[in-house]
């Protein structure tokens, strides 16, 4: 191998090991706040498996005939794409606030690490961590109802997510520089962000049922795809060409919003760091 | 490799009051601001201890930051080993690291498991993170029980010690200790200073050293600088210093009699009447 080579491959084991060093970290902290996992964990499959109940209870509810099994599995789709999306979401955006809060920030900042390699440790555990709880719920879940996934196409359904993924790690990155910038609000900003974008992006109803002037603003959450996608994938059985509209939209959000992010993020570095505000603490 | 560890030239921060700001660009009047280092030079030669003395609010943790490139100046520049520190930030990052007076962790996770964070972050394996990590913090007085324990658990003492293994377990050339005795019991700070002097004998490391204690400076330091609202405004020898001074009552005069004669005040009023920058 040539000098370059040895020096590039060098360079790829040394930016390797720093990305661990976030997702070992985030794993050590799991273990460590394991009481706090555990109350998210039931709250989250109580709260799925309250959603997916009104699927089972519609036909009371309405007084009419229901496919209540297409409707459980319509609303299960949802509950659990967007607890997934959720905690990819939120993993990356609070990434700043947590450092913040616990202190740490200014060592983080000072390591010899790109901020690129800093996003990908973080990822690579909000994507890791993100699809063993969605399993954990949906295990929960499946104990409660007679799921059939019969007509489902698993890999098409794999596909949209992992490309729904993307797309929000671009959005979690965009929104990752609201608490750099403002220490005391920007974590409540970026739930802000997260609220709306559960309310647009048809998780429990199709996107039609929105407003007009909502429609609108939906066309632009990468959620609307992957969800639109996942139901296609899993209630209708759609071929992977078949789930393309709903795939590229995301892919492009997701290819836009990184590197734009990540640009932006440097900004905002270059900019606390001469404001001073890096170490405040909120 | 170039002889100068650490040159800062002329470097001033300012800070603008960010309430004072709005109010002030309602009435159109200009930001009120805060200089908290003004036309900072100092220079200090490879495998050399320099001192910065200074009371609270006087500007020592502001500079270190701007060294660490956690804050950028508004004028002047800084090198480390012939390295700017804003135009190859990178390359700066690896040659140093820093023990802050703040000893900030994972409060949750335990010594062993934040030292693996923090040196991997510099490439340093995990086997030799375990080894040496566990290896600094027993010379350093801690109990081995403790390396697996949450931090939480530990004294402001402990902690401290844990950050100074953090601090030196990467091999930085240059170190930044600021504060790093500060709250810590007689024994205790002995045993850090122990290893400081050993360190650099060891290892011929450039350390800049912030502390209160003129004892602790005269004790480890080549040389000294005082620090006053953001300005140096002595340095030399402790020798030097000293010299400059009147002696006091036929004593020998010592550093905190140095300060006293230029400041005109001792280091404990000036802290009564300054808040942390």
């Amino acid at each position: 191998m040539s000098y370059k080579g040895r020096a590039i491959l060098r360079d790829a084991i040394y930016e390797a090991r720093a990305s661990w060093a976030f997702v070992e970290r985030n794993i050590n902290l799991v273990k460590r706040y394991w009481g706090w996992e555990v109350v998210w964990l039931v709250y989250s499959i109580v709260n799925s498996l309250a959603v997916t109940f009104i699927g089972a209870g519609m036909e009371k509810i309405s007084g009419q005939a229901v496919d209540s099994d297409y409707l459980i599995l319509y609303l299960l789709v949802g509950t659990l794409v967007w607890s997934y999306l959720s905690v990819v979401f939120n993993s990356i955006s609070e990434m700043i606030s947590w450092e913040r809060w616990e202190g740490t920030i200014e060592y983080t900042f000072m390591a010899p690490v790109r901020r690129f390699t800093h996003m990908i440790g973080t990822t690579m555990f909000a994507v890791f961590y993100g699809i063993l709880r969605t399993l954990v719920i949906l295990g929960a879940i499946v104990l409660f109802f007679n799921i059939s996934l019969s007509n489902a196409n698993l890999a098409g359904a794999i596909v949209t997510l992992l490309v729904g993924s993307i797309s929000f790690i671009g959005f979690g990155v965009l929104a990752s520089i609201l608490p750099l910038l403002f220490p005391e609000r920007g974590s409540q900003m970026t739930h802000i962000v997260q609220a709306l974008l559960l309310l647009v992006s048809g998780v429990y109803y199709p996107v039609e049922t929105l407003p007009g002037w909502m429609q609108s603003v939906a066309v632009f959450s990468p959620a609307t795809y992957v969800l639109e996608g996942m139901r296609q994938a899993l209630l209708s059985g759609e071929s992977i060409p078949g789930l393309l509209p709903n795939l590229w939209p995301p892919l492009v959000i997701g290819v836009v919003c990184i590197p734009v992010g990540l640009i932006i993020f440097s900004r905002a570095e270059k900019y606390v760091k001469y404001s001073g505000r890096l170490k405040r603490s909120g | 490799m170039n002889n100068t560890g650490l040159n800062v030239t002329n470097v001033t921060k300012t800070f603008v009051d960010r309430k004072a700001f709005n109010l002030n660009r309602l009435w159109g009047r200009p930001a009120k601001t805060v200089t908290a280092v003004e036309g900072v030079t100092l220079r200090i030669e490879r495998g050399g201890v320099v001192g910065l003395l200074g009371p609270n609010g006087s500007g020592k943790s502001t500079l270190v930051r701007l060294i660490s490139t956690l804050l950028i100046p508004n004028s002047g520049y800084i090198e480390v080993f012939g390295h700017d520190v804003q135009r190859e930030e990178l390359t700066v990052k690896t040659l140093i690291n820093r023990v802050s007076v703040e000893a900030s962790f994972f409060k949750k996770l335990s010594p062993i498991e934040n030292l693996l964070y923090a040196a991997r972050l510099y490439g340093v394996r995990g086997k030799e993170i375990k080894l040496r990590g566990k290896e600094i913090l027993m010379e350093l007085g801690l109990e081995e029980s403790r390396l697996y324990q949450p931090m939480e658990k530990m004294s402001r003492g402990m902690q401290q010690k844990v950050a100074i293994a953090r601090g030196f377990l990467t091999s930085p050339i240059l170190i930044l200790l600021d504060e790093p005795t500060t709250g810590l019991d007689p024994r205790s700070k002995r045993q850090v200073q122990a290893f400081i002097r050993e360190l650099r004998k060891e290892h011929d490391a450039t350390i800049l050293l912030t502390t209160h204690d003129m004892t602790e400076a005269d004790v480890l330091c080549d040389r000294v600088a005082i620090i006053e609202s953001g300005r140096i405004i002595a340095k030399g020898t402790a020798e030097e210093l000293k010299g400059t001074v009147v002696e006091p009552e036929g004593d020998k005069p010592t550093l905190e009699d140095v300060f006293i004669q230029l400041t005109g005040k001792t280091l404990q009023e000036k802290e009564m009447g300054k808040n942390e920058l």
